[in-house]
């Protein structure tokens, strides 16, 4: 029943059990993907409002555009691939199967460990070229949107580092599917994120 | 693959073993909702002490030594932020969301309860965070609880080192805390509903509340988002929104930040936040005035609609707070636009609720006079809220003593009048007592005109010039004596207020223990929480079965049914037949002849 039609009923004119066992206008997904999409929007929220706040500050004549770290190219394959792993575990566990979950989802985690190191190697860079942090506005929203984002993805490998833990002590594929599809979704978006800040902070 | 619904699932509960598992790290709505509201209101009184100190300052000037202008910007400031965030959105959403939501879906928790602990404690550390500002060299920030920059971070304000850097962080803090009670709420609502409870059943409180939370998850993190870029300016000397500045003769190191920014960040979820305060508010008060007018809430769609309307143009008016930041006229013409607009479904409310009351069996309990009181205050506060949202006359308003009466009739006493119908209402409930009505009902007289003494003159006040943000006003030509003695008369309402507040909590301890057994449900009330196996509902809610729902939650004075309500939860074969009804036999008679 789509939000419309549900919001327009009568509730008083109808009485007895509306639905079947589960309510109307209850989502057909478990209620931690309920509340990961809803923090998804949320998180959405954050770096919309970051990016405006950047197209606004931009404008102003103090603004000097950075200069392309060539790691970044680096750094945006390894997530990349990172991203590529969680979806092929994703599927494999879909199936109830077992092979190659553990090498594909571990995997996954490892290259986001890796892209994070890639991260903290282009700050490095830029510190040593003069590029701080307060060195102009453009610098600063560097360090802000790649840290903000690396923060999420360290939430998002705690997460992932107890699923491995599950999944390596002999969770059956069952008991760990809604985790590792979580897992992925939360990773993809990070991926479609980091793509959208990527393509601005080295177009700008 | 089918989900089962959570309400039919044997959720796993965290069953307390200890005291300390029970009460402190506990993992129950109830005892998180009441650890919220305690706390919330613990950090409400001494946003109460800081507006008697400036109130004191305003009505006898240089009477108090230990009020000086920074103590007093300080107290300004930290009065407002703490009213406004710490206790008005955490008692509305972290104390009532927590307690209601769950009982009122039917649930036997929320969906995530370890999230929800997680979420008290995260939302205590934000508050002693702001507290231990209190403590730290310089005092806490007096910026003005908007934070504007650069004065935020310039020298000359009370606070700029040590207090500004607590209070943004202690922002972040509790925005995480927010949104981990946020995801929550709404996932409970929509995911945790019992068998039968569609979303067009549920009472409007929880409406309200669902929405809020919505507003709160999209608007903190404008908040966020300006908390962070400011604490990286103050702390790391990055110019986000610090401009070129020169203090005392010497230029800082910040250059081209763009202050403006900072301002439109800021009231993207401020407004919001109005209405975050509020739509909770509209919720609650509707249960309150539908149960003890014992009647069907009017227009119970209408409500509906009206509060998705509310939430969704409460983001498209923010720029009205800040028309004489030099906006282009265009911009100032559509926000003034958008804000009238606004004002429609808000209107529509309020007919409602004088509609409801219009020929109900009207109840005159305590909750019933803190809810119509309520509907005053809130037309007296919205009305001048027209006022202002138009910009030829919020020019001259803007830096006025009106602005102070407007927002604190319509932001201040309303949410709490509904706050307080809400805890005299819910009070039964939760602790299985009842309060000393004729108390309750003093303490709603002294709080009702006594607010009315402090805030209506004050638009007069506002009329007259006075500005706002001011330690004294000093000799000014065109401010009569008559002001300052309106200003004292003002502070002696305040300090009368605040002290018959007394009242409430003398009230809430003592019938802890003296109150009358208030049994399942004193009210007669139709809505779920009150049809819970015990009272006050224990662990878990429902006993061994979750409760279904046949029907809406306002069928009050129903026709021919036993009793002047009908609960959410009784069966349709439950209800009377027309031949059980009673009829008056002076009209039987006649119709029997026939």
């Amino acid at each position: 029943m789509s939000f419309i039609k549900n919001i327009t009923v009568k509730p008083w004119e109808r009485k007895g059990i509306i639905g079947g066992l589960r309510p109307v206008g209850t989502f057909d997904t478990a209620p931690e993907k309920v509340a990961l999409v809803f923090f998804l929007v949320v998180a959405s929220v954050v770096f919309s409002l970051f990016t405006v706040s950047y197209i606004i500050r931009m404008e102003l004549p103090d603004w000097r555009p950075l200069s392309d770290p060539a790691q970044l190219w680096l750094n945006t394959g390894l997530l990349v691939i990172s991203s590529i792993l969680l979806q092929w575990a994703r599927t494999i566990v879909q199936t109830e199967a077992r092979k190659h979950l553990i090498s594909a989802f571990i995997g996954g985690g490892v290259f986001a460990i890796l892209f994070i190191a890639g991260q903290m190697n282009t700050w490095q860079d830029l510190q040593a070229t003069g590029n701080y942090i307060n060195a102009n506005p453009a610098t600063s929203f560097f360090f802000l949107l790649t840290g903000l984002h690396a923060l999420h993805l360290l939430g998002g490998l705690w997460v992932w580092s107890k699923s491995s833990i599950r999944l390596i002590a002999g969770s059956k594929p069952e008991e760990i599917k809604l985790s590792i599809e979580l897992c992925t979704l939360y990773w993809h978006f990070l991926l479609i994120v980091w793509l959208a800040m990527f393509a601005m902070l080295t177009n700008t | 693959m089918a989900y089962l619904p959570l309400a039919d699932q044997e959720q796993e509960l965290h069953h307390p073993h200890s005291w300390v598992t029970k009460y402190v790290w506990s993992q129950d709505h109830k005892v998180i909702a009441i650890q919220y509201g305690g706390t919330a209101i613990a950090v409400g009184c001494v946003a109460l002490v800081l507006s008697l100190l400036m109130r004191m300052q305003l009505g006898f000037p240089e009477s108090f030594d230990f009020i000086d202008p920074n103590s007093y910007y300080q107290s300004v400031t930290m009065h407002g932020m703490i009213m406004v965030v710490y206790l008005l959105t955490a008692l509305f959403l972290g104390g009532f969301g927590n307690y209601l939501i769950p009982l009122m879906v039917g649930a036997r928790d929320m969906v995530f309860p370890f999230l929800n602990m997680l979420s008290y404690w995260v939302y205590l550390l934000s508050v002693l965070i702001l507290m231990a500002s209190f403590f730290v060299d310089g005092g806490p920030t007096g910026a003005g609880w908007t934070l504007y920059p650069p004065q935020a971070a310039m020298a000359g304000t009370p606070g700029h080192d040590m207090g500004i850097i607590l209070m943004l962080v202690s922002l972040v803090v509790f925005i995480v805390a927010f949104t981990m009670g946020g995801l929550n709420y709404v996932t409970t609502v929509l995911q945790g509903r019992c068998r039968g409870l569609t979303m067009m059943r549920l009472p409007l409180s929880v409406w309200g509340i669902f929405v809020a939370t919505i507003l709160g998850l999209f608007a903190f993190p404008a908040l966020l988002v300006s908390a962070i870029m400011m604490i990286f300016d103050t702390l790391l000397g990055t110019s986000f929104f610090m401009p070129a500045v020169i203090e005392s003769g010497t230029p800082l190191d910040h250059n081209g930040g763009s202050p403006i920014l900072f301002q439109h960040l800021f009231w993207f979820f401020g407004h919001p936040e109005v209405y975050i305060v509020a739509l909770p508010a509209f919720g609650l008060v509707s249960d309150v005035l539908s149960t003890h007018a014992r009647k069907n809430i009017f227009g119970y769609r209408m409500m509906v609609w009206a509060i998705i309307a509310i939430g969704g143009l409460s983001f498209v008016v923010w720029a009205h707070h800040m028309y004489v930041s030099g906006m282009h006229p265009y911009f100032g013409f559509f926000f003034a636009t958008t804000t009238l607009i606004i004002a429609v479904p808000t209107a529509l409310k309020v007919y409602n609720w004088v509609l409801t009351l219009w020929e109900g069996n009207i109840r005159l309990n305590a909750p019933m006079y803190f809810a119509i009181g309520f509907i005053f205050t809130f037309i007296h506060g919205g009305l001048t809220g027209l006022f202002l949202g138009n910009v030829v006359i919020d020019l001259p308003l803007s830096d006025t003593y009106f602005v102070v009466a407007h927002f604190h009739m319509v932001m201040g006493v309303s949410p709490v009048l509904v706050l307080f119908a809400a805890l005299y209402h819910w009070y039964p409930k939760i602790t299985g007592r009842m309060f000393h009505s004729g108390m309750a009902k003093l303490h709603f007289w002294c709080t009702f005109l006594g607010t009315y003494a402090i805030y209506l003159p004050m638009h007069y006040l506002g009329f007259l010039g006075v500005p706002r943000r001011y330690y004294a006003l000093g000799t000014t030509d065109f401010i009569p004596q008559s002001a300052q003695d309106l200003n004292a008369a003002i502070t002696m309402a305040a300090l009368f207020v605040s002290a018959s507040q007394l009242l409430f909590f003398i009230n809430i301890f003592w019938s802890l223990r003296n109150g009358k057994k208030a049994g399942g449900n004193p009210w007669g009330s139709a809505s779920l929480e009150w049809q819970t196996p015990d009272t006050p509902p224990i662990h878990g809610n429902w006993g061994d079965e979750l409760p279904t729902v046949y029907r809406w939650a306002y069928d009050y004075s129903v026709p021919g049914a036993h009793e002047d309500f009908i609960s959410q939860n009784t069966p349709e074969s439950a209800e009377p037949t027309v031949d059980e009804q009673h009829f008056d036999s002076d009209i039987d008679q006649p119709l029997a002849g026939v």
